[in-house]
């Protein structure tokens, strides 16, 4: 799983029926101490999350395990809010 | 696999009910020469491994295999705590 910061959201009309009422917001991933990493992402919010908030993404096929996420066309689903990351070296 | 180094770990409480009581850590990808090799991530861990240990990782779907018949949605998990590596 990846780390990653909210910065946005996404709206889509026109998407795959599987998709629809999905929360899709915008993460720039980021390594543990914060400094932001890599190419932004669309992933499909399945714990509240919300913009400003530190998350943990889980991509590829583990990310239709994601609570309400089976075979949905999904390659990114955060999966937990953030509250601590210690990382100790 | 790959080899690498746990060098924390991460505390969330609002999460997928299928991560409940599994441990977080954040993994540094590493070379046999113990050279960080790419970006750390997030691994869940199977084995019982802490902060400052060598593993062993794997990314995928089969992370999640060590919790069958749960099926967390983890992309990265420890399935070994590393004693010793031998080049030759």
């Amino acid at each position: 799983m990846v780390l990653g910061k909210i910065v946005g959201t996404v709206v889509a009309t026109r998407k795959d029926p599987r998709l629809v009422s999905s929360k899709l917001l915008v993460v720039r991933p980021m390594d543990p101490r914060g400094k932001p990493e890599g190419n932004y992402l669309v992933a499909v919010d399945t714990v509240n999350a919300g913009v400003g908030e530190t998350v943990l993404v889980v991509s590829g096929s583990s990310a239709r395990m994601a609570s309400g996420l089976k075979d949905c066309p999904v390659d990114a689903a955060i999966v937990g809010i953030v509250d601590e990351i210690e990382v100790k070296e | 696999m790959q080899l690498g180094r746990v060098i924390g770990d991460v505390v969330s409480t609002q999460k997928d009910d299928a991560l409940l009581g599994l441990k977080l850590l954040v993994v540094q990808p590493i070379t046999p020469q113990r050279e960080p090799a790419g970006r750390a991530l997030v691994a869940a861990d199977a084995v019982g491994a802490g902060v400052g240990e060598i593993v062993f990782f794997v990314r995928g779907k089969e992370a999640s295999f060590p919790f069958y018949p749960g099926q967390p949605p983890v992309d990265a998990g420890i399935v070994g705590i590393v004693d010793h590596w031998d080049l030759g």
